[in-house]
């Protein structure tokens, strides 16, 4: 879809954006490698055409479609977003896609669905990664129901104007700005509303570094990294992280009364 | 005694042309690192580029001092030994490279976080000890300093053993908790077996015909 379409988005920064080939080369996703170039290199052997999503639990309109089905009734925009590793580096990358209130909805979700949990594609053979057992495979993520309704939460099916490249998570992936990249799952299969608390893939391999909440957070430091600042790629001084990651404003009531200290 | 037959370079090609080069070679990494950043080669965070492959190079040359005298056991290759300090001292360059990328390159000088750091970090804690440890070393490798120290200078260098396991546990703990330690695990076996070697062969006295010395 060429850029001029794609409608212009109020949540869009303005902050310069980090160049097409630091966005595809510099990846974590740990199905293909744990190295940053590994992605580049390997995600070429997933296969994302046919491609099928699953929806089930607490929802009216459960069921498995195929990407063409989940895509149609989207027009696509534009949405220029910081995204902030909890590594301690960030970027700034125009995504292509459309609001992932708008998808959820389509399924009903009941009074009973109070999360919502995703899956990534588990299949050794296109994720080489998977065959060591760095992770609990397949790659697990969730989201609060109010969070995943929250305008700012997108699903990309491209940046820069183009179709996502495989390392960014093709053919659909989840974008969530205010929480470090990780909990923005990629190459998403399955989409389940549940009523308790979903596990995550970090949750698990790492209780004590890597909270369900994850929200950017410069008070609160990972055991390894520092929170308070981060470096922009393409920068070189370090630069201050903000409070959900800039987003504050969009972000905060959803999580007032909630010791952010505790629910890292 | 295998010591006897081992291959020796003909003098003067070792003090003049084996030895320079093995000089060259270790200054090597920097010159890459030095072109990488000249040509922009080394991906979209080059400043975690430099120190990691900084640090690396650190565990590397420590590794290569402490398998010179492995060689020399178990081959008698004796002329190694001769190499040692140089080693030893690239290490300890590639070390103060290290640190200097970490204190420069991440922090800015920022002292307050780099105590901080120092405290709440563990990987970092044990990196800079290692690195504390290592500058005795450093300091005391010239020849009127190994006469003056004697017996103590032998004592002091045992020192290389644990600075190297705290370089390695550096890196392991670095590693994320279940993943990534893939390459660390590499080190560690590598001094498991250098060390190893050691201990055997101080143990089983009837090997160590040759002293153990680092």
């Amino acid at each position: 879809l060429p850029l001029s379409v794609a409608a212009k988005s109020t949540f869009s920064t303005d902050e310069e954006q980090t160049p097409f080939d630091d966005i595809t080369t510099y990846n974590n996703f740990y199905e293909f490698g744990t190295d940053k170039s590994d992605p580049a290199q390997y995600a070429s052997m997933m296969k994302t055409s046919p491609w099928s999503v699953t929806v089930d639990g607490e929802c009216a309109k459960p069921g498995k479609l195929n990407l063409e089905d989940i895509l149609k009734p989207h027009s696509k925009e534009e949405r220029i977003y910081r995204l902030r590793c909890v590594e301690g580096w960030s970027m700034v990358i125009p995504w292509l896609g459309f609001p992932l209130a708008d998808l959820l909805k389509r399924f009903e979700p009941t009074s009973k669905a109070k999360y919502v949990s995703f899956e990534t594609l588990f299949d050794s053979e296109q994720m080489p990664g998977q065959k060591r057992n760095v992770l609990d495979w397949p790659y697990a993520e969730g989201l609060r129901l109010d969070e995943a309704m929250h305008p700012l939460s997108f699903i990309a099916t491209g940046l820069y104007g183009k179709d996502l490249l495989n390392q960014n998570g093709a053919p659909l992936r989840l974008v969530v700005p205010w929480k470090y990249g990780f909990k923005s799952i990629k190459s998403i299969v399955k989409i389940s509303f549940v009523e308790k608390q979903p596990d995550t893939s970090w949750g698990r391999s790492a209780p004590g570094e890597y909270g369900f909440y994850s929200n950017v957070n410069p008070e609160v430091d990972h055991p390894r990294w520092s929170q308070r600042k981060e470096r922009r790629i393409g920068e070189f001084r370090k630069r201050d992280t903000l409070m959900f990651n800039g987003y504050a404003e969009q972000v905060a009531s959803l999580y007032s009364g909630l010791d952010l200290r505790k629910n890292y | 005694m295998r010591a006897q037959t081992a291959v020796q370079i003909r003098e003067p090609y070792f003090t003049k042309a084996f030895k320079p080069v093995v000089f060259a070679l270790a200054l090597l990494p920097l010159a890459l690192l030095g072109w990488g950043v000249w040509q922009d080669t080394l991906g979209a965070n080059p400043i975690e580029t430099i120190t990691r492959s900084l640090g690396e190079w650190t565990l590397r040359f420590l590794l290569l001092t402490l398998l010179l005298s492995t060689l020399r056991r178990a081959t008698g290759w004796v002329q190694g030994i001769r190499l040692r300090r140089m080693l030893g001292l690239f290490a300890f360059f590639y070390g103060v490279l290290h640190l200097l990328s970490y204190l420069w390159l991440d922090q800015f000088f920022d002292w307050a976080e780099i105590w901080y750091d120092i405290v709440e970090r563990p990987f970092i804690t044990v990196g800079m000890l290692a690195f504390v440890l290592m500058t005795p070393l450093a300091l005391t490798s010239f020849k009127a300093a190994i006469r003056k120290l004697g017996r103590n200078w032998q004592r002091l260098h045992t020192l290389i053993y644990p600075l190297t396991m705290l370089g390695v546990l550096h890196f392991w703990w670095l590693a994320d908790s279940k993943s990534r330690t893939e390459v660390p695990l590499i080190y560690a076996v590598l001094l498991a077996v250098l060390l190893g070697e050691r201990l055997w062969r101080w143990s089983v006295p009837r090997f160590s015909k040759t002293p153990v010395t680092h």
